[in-house]
C-alpha cells in the first residue's frame, strides 16, 4: 500500500463507484442541513418523487435566520419565519432529526456537530455551507456543497466528486503569546492568497497546529475556504480523542476504546506525498487585522494600511484601491488608529467556549469604550451559552458593557436583525469581510476574539501582546 | 436541466477579480423557498441605488450591455459562500456562459448543475476579449461546447478545455441524481458492507418524526 495522506485514506474508504474519466461516487457519513440552503433541495426531491435515503444520517438545525434575542416571541421577519417553517415541515415529512430554534441543543451547524459528537474522525461530512470545512479539525473530510448537491445527498447519501489535490500546510515552532488560531489562519490566507488553495484540500500540521486545542483547530479549518480550499483537515490525536469522549453521539466504554484505535489509523502516513507543501514559521506570527474586502487583505496589528501603489501586480493594485475606497481608509494609516463603531464576537469561526473565555479574560474588570455603539457576544450554541454562564462569563461581558445573546450565525451574515449599518465599521471574529457581508455598506475588520475584545475596550485596534494575555487555555 | 450545445450572445464585461457570491446574491435574498426570480437580485448592491433604482454607473446597467448573455469575468470568479442562489441569479438574469481565467471550486461546480457553461481561458486571451468587448459595440461571441471553441465575427477563435464528463452532462442536460442512481446496487452494497449508524447515547432536545408515507 502506498503511503497516503489522510485525505486519500478517507476518500478510498468511502468509494462507492469509480470509473476512469468520471467523478467518483463517494458515501457521505453525515449530512448537515440548515434553513438557508435546503428548501429548494427538499422541494426538488419531492417534485421528483424521491425520498430522503438516510434521514438517520442527516441532521438539521436552524441557525442562519434565527433571532438572538426574544426567541420565545413570534418572529417579526415573516420571510425568515416562512423559511424556518419550511425546514420544520421538511424534517417532519422526511424524518430528518431537527434541532429547532427552541431546542436547548440549538446552535450554529458547525458548532453543534462537534459539540454533540456527531462529527467523528474518518467521516465524510457535507453541508450546504462553505464553512463545513470546520469539521476537518477532527480528521474528517468535510466540505461545503451547493443546493443541487444537497438534494443529491438527500436522495442517494452519496456525492459525485472529482478528487482534489492535496496541500500540506506546516506551521512549525512555537505559537507566540497573544497569537491565536485566528491569527494563524489569517496569516496563511494572507500569504497564499484567497485563491491559493483552489482545487486543493489543506492538511494542517506542525507543532503549532498540534499544540492547538480542538476549538483552535476548528477555527483554522473553518477558514480553509477563505484560502480557496474546499476542505481543511488536522490528523486526529490525543487532543481529539479527549475532546470527543463522553459527547452524546460518541460511543461509550469499550466501544470508545475500539473507535479510538480505528481513528488513529486515519492520520496521514509518514512520508505521504502531497501535491504542494507550504511552510510557515510559528515564531514569526503576530496578531492579524484585515484592512480590505477579502480575508487575504490582512496585516500584522503593528502594520499600516497598505498603499495600493506598493503592489506590483496591476490587478492587486486596482483591487486594493477599490477596497480602501469601500473601507474608507487612507494608505499608511496605522492599524491601531482605526476607530470602530461596533464589535461582534461570534460566528462558526470564533464562538466556542475557549473563544469566549479568552475574550472575557481581556475585558474582565474593564468597560467598552464610550465611542462604541454596540458590543455583541453571540455564543455558537445554546450548550456553550449555558456552559459560559456557569463560569460567569456572561456577567463579565455584561459588566463590561457587552450584550449577551442567544446562539446563531447573527452578525457574521446579518440574515437576522443583527446587522452592521451602512458606513459603520466593525471588529468582528467572523470569517468574511466581503463588501456588504455584515450589512449593506458595512465595513468589516476580521480579528481574533482577544483582539476584538481589546478593540472594544479601547474603541480602536490595539496590540493584544502588550496586555500580557496569552492565547492559550 | 436544459441541454447546452452552442450559444451566441452579447458579451458584458465584469472587470474585477475575486467577485464573491455575496455580491452576486446578498444575504437578504437567501430566505427564498424557490429557485426562481433571482435575476432581479443579481449584483444587487452594485446594481441598484436606494429604492431599487438602477445605478447608471454599474456596467450591466449600461444600455450597450442590455440583453447580454455571455459574462466575461476575471480570476477566482465566484469565491466565498457556497450559495447556489448565485448561479440561479446568473441564469435567471439571462447569462448562459461565463468566461474567466479561473473560478472558485464550489461555484464552478454549481454552474454545471444549472446548465451554465463556465469557460476557462488563459489570461492573455481574457485580456483580448475584454479589449474587443469594450472597443466593439454589440460585441458577440459564439461558444460551441461540442467543438470547445469561442469565436467572434472577425475571425477570433479560441479553444478551451473542459472535463469530458462535465461536457457530456451539459450537452445532454443529464440529471445528476438520475446518473448516480444508476449505481443503486453499488450504494446498497456499500451500505451492507460498511453499515453506518448515528447512535444518540444520551437523550437530546431534538425533534424526530417518523417519515410519512
Amino acid at each position: 500500500m502506498p503511503r497516503r495522506p489522510m485525505y486519500e485514506k478517507i476518500w478510498d474508504a468511502h468509494l462507492v463507484h469509480e470509473e476512469p474519466g468520471q467523478p467518483a461516487l463517494i458515501y457521505i457519513d453525515r449530512h448537515l442541513v440548515h434553513e438557508g440552503t435546503s428548501p429548494q433541495a427538499f422541494s426538488g426531491l419531492k417534485a421528483a418523487g424521491r425520498k430522503v435515503r438516510r434521514p438517520d444520517l442527516t441532521f438539521a438545525v436552524m441557525d442562519h435566520s434565527v433571532p438572538t434575542k426574544d426567541r420565545q416571541l413570534p418572529l417579526v421577519d415573516q420571510i425568515a419565519a416562512a423559511q424556518l417553517a419550511a425546514l420544520d415541515r421538511n424534517c417532519r415529512e422526511t424524518g430528518v432529526p431537527l434541532f429547532n430554534m427552541q431546542s436547548s441543543n440549538q446552535g450554529i451547524v458547525h458548532v453543534i456537530g462537534p459539540e454533540l459528537g456527531i462529527t467523528q474522525p474518518g467521516q465524510t461530512i457535507v453541508c450546504g455551507d462553505s464553512h463545513t470545512a470546520t469539521h476537518g479539525a477532527f480528521g474528517t473530510l468535510a466540505f461545503g456543497i451547493g443546493t443541487s448537491e444537497v438534494e443529491h445527498v438527500l436522495a442517494t447519501q452519496c456525492l459525485s466528486q472529482f478528487k482534489s489535490k492535496t496541500m500540506l500546510i506546516r506551521v512549525s515552532g512555537k505559537r507566540p503569546a497573544g497569537v491565536t488560531a485566528k491569527d494563524i489562519i489569517l496569516t496563511i490566507i494572507g500569504r497564499l492568497g484567497i485563491s491559493g488553495g483552489n482545487g486543493h484540500v489543506f492538511e494542517y500540521a506542525g507543532d503549532v497546529i498540534r499544540g492547538l486545542s480542538m476549538e483552535g483547530r476548528m477555527t483554522v479549518c473553518n477558514m480553509s475556504i477563505e484560502g480557496g480550499a474546499r476542505a481543511g483537515m488536522v490528523a486526529p490525536d490525543e487532543t481529539t480523542f479527549a475532546y470527543m469522549e463522553g459527547r452524546p453521539f460518541v460511543p461509550r466504554g469499550k466501544d470508545f476504546v475500539d473507535a479510538v484505535e480505528v481513528w488513529k489509523t486515519m492520520a496521514s502516513d509518514a512520508g505521504a506525498k502531497y501535491d504542494r507543501i507550504f511552510d510557515l514559521n510559528g515564531a514569526t506570527l503576530a496578531p492579524q487585522v484585515t484592512w480590505g474586502t477579502n480575508p487575504g487583505m490582512v496585516t500584522d496589528v503593528t502594520g499600516r494600511v497598505p498603499d495600493p501603489a506598493s503592489f506590483t501586480d496591476p490587478v492587486d493594485r486596482e483591487a486594493a484601491t477599490r477596497a480602501l475606497e469601500y473601507m474608507a481608509l487612507e494608505p499608511g494609516k496605522p492599524i491601531t488608529d482605526i476607530a470602530l463603531d461596533r464589535v461582534f464576537i461570534g460566528s462558526c469561526t470564533n464562538s466556542r467556549l475557549e473563544d469566549l473565555r479568552l475574550a472575557a479574560r481581556v475585558v474582565d474588570g474593564k468597560h467598552v469604550a464610550k465611542s462604541l455603539k454596540q458590543a455583541l457576544v453571540v455564543p455558537g450554541s445554546r450548550g456553550i451559552k449555558v456552559a459560559a454562564e456557569k463560569e460567569g462569563l456572561d456577567k463579565i461581558f455584561r459588566a463590561a458593557g457587552f450584550e449577551w445573546r442567544d446562539a446563531g450565525c447573527s452578525m457574521c451574515i446579518g440574515m437576522n436583525a443583527d446587522v452592521l449599518p451602512s458606513g459603520e465599521r466593525s471588529a468582528s471574529t467572523s470569517n468574511r469581510n466581503f463588501e456588504g457581508r455584515q450589512g449593506k455598506g458595512s465595513r468589516t475588520h476580521l480579528v481574533s476574539p482577544m483582539m476584538a475584545a481589546a478593540a472594544a475596550v479601547e474603541g480602536h485596534f490595539v496590540d493584544i501582546r502588550k496586555w500580557g494575555v496569552d492565547g492559550g487555555e | 436541466m436544459q441541454p447546452f450545445t452552442k450559444h451566441t450572445g452579447l458579451v458584458a464585461p465584469m472587470d474585477r477579480v475575486n467577485v464573491d457570491t455575496d455580491q452576486m446574491v446578498p444575504k437578504q435574498f437567501l430566505k427564498a423557498l424557490t429557485r426562481e426570480g433571482f435575476g432581479r437580485t443579481l449584483f444587487y448592491d452594485w446594481r441598484y441605488l436606494p429604492g431599487e433604482k438602477p445605478n447608471p454607473e454599474f456596467i450591466l446597467n449600461w444600455p450597450r450591455y442590455k440583453g447580454a448573455s455571455v459574462l466575461l469575468a476575471r480570476a477566482n470568479f465566484g469565491c466565498g459562500s457556497s450559495r447556489e442562489h448565485a448561479p440561479w441569479a446568473i441564469l435567471d438574469y439571462g447569462f448562459h456562459v461565463l468566461i474567466a481565467p479561473s473560478y472558485a471550486d464550489i461555484f464552478y461546480n454549481n454552474c454545471f448543475k444549472n446548465g451554465i457553461l463556465p469557460v476557462t481561458l488563459p489570461d492573455d486571451q481574457i485580456d483580448e476579449l475584454f479589449l474587443r468587448t469594450e472597443k466593439t459595440g454589440g460585441y458577440k461571441l459564439t461558444v460551441d461546447l461540442e467543438a470547445q471553441t469561442v469565436t467572434d465575427d472577425s475571425g477570433l477563435k479560441y479553444s478551451f478545455q473542459l472535463d469530458p464528463f462535465r461536457r457530456e452532462c451539459l450537452l445532454n442536460g443529464w440529471d445528476d441524481i438520475g446518473l448516480s442512481l444508476r449505481f443503486e446496487k453499488d450504494i446498497a452494497a456499500f451500505e451492507r458492507e460498511h453499515p453506518r449508524r448515528a447512535v444518540m447515547y444520551e437523550p437530546l432536545d431534538v425533534v424526530i418524526t417518523k417519515p410519512s408515507g
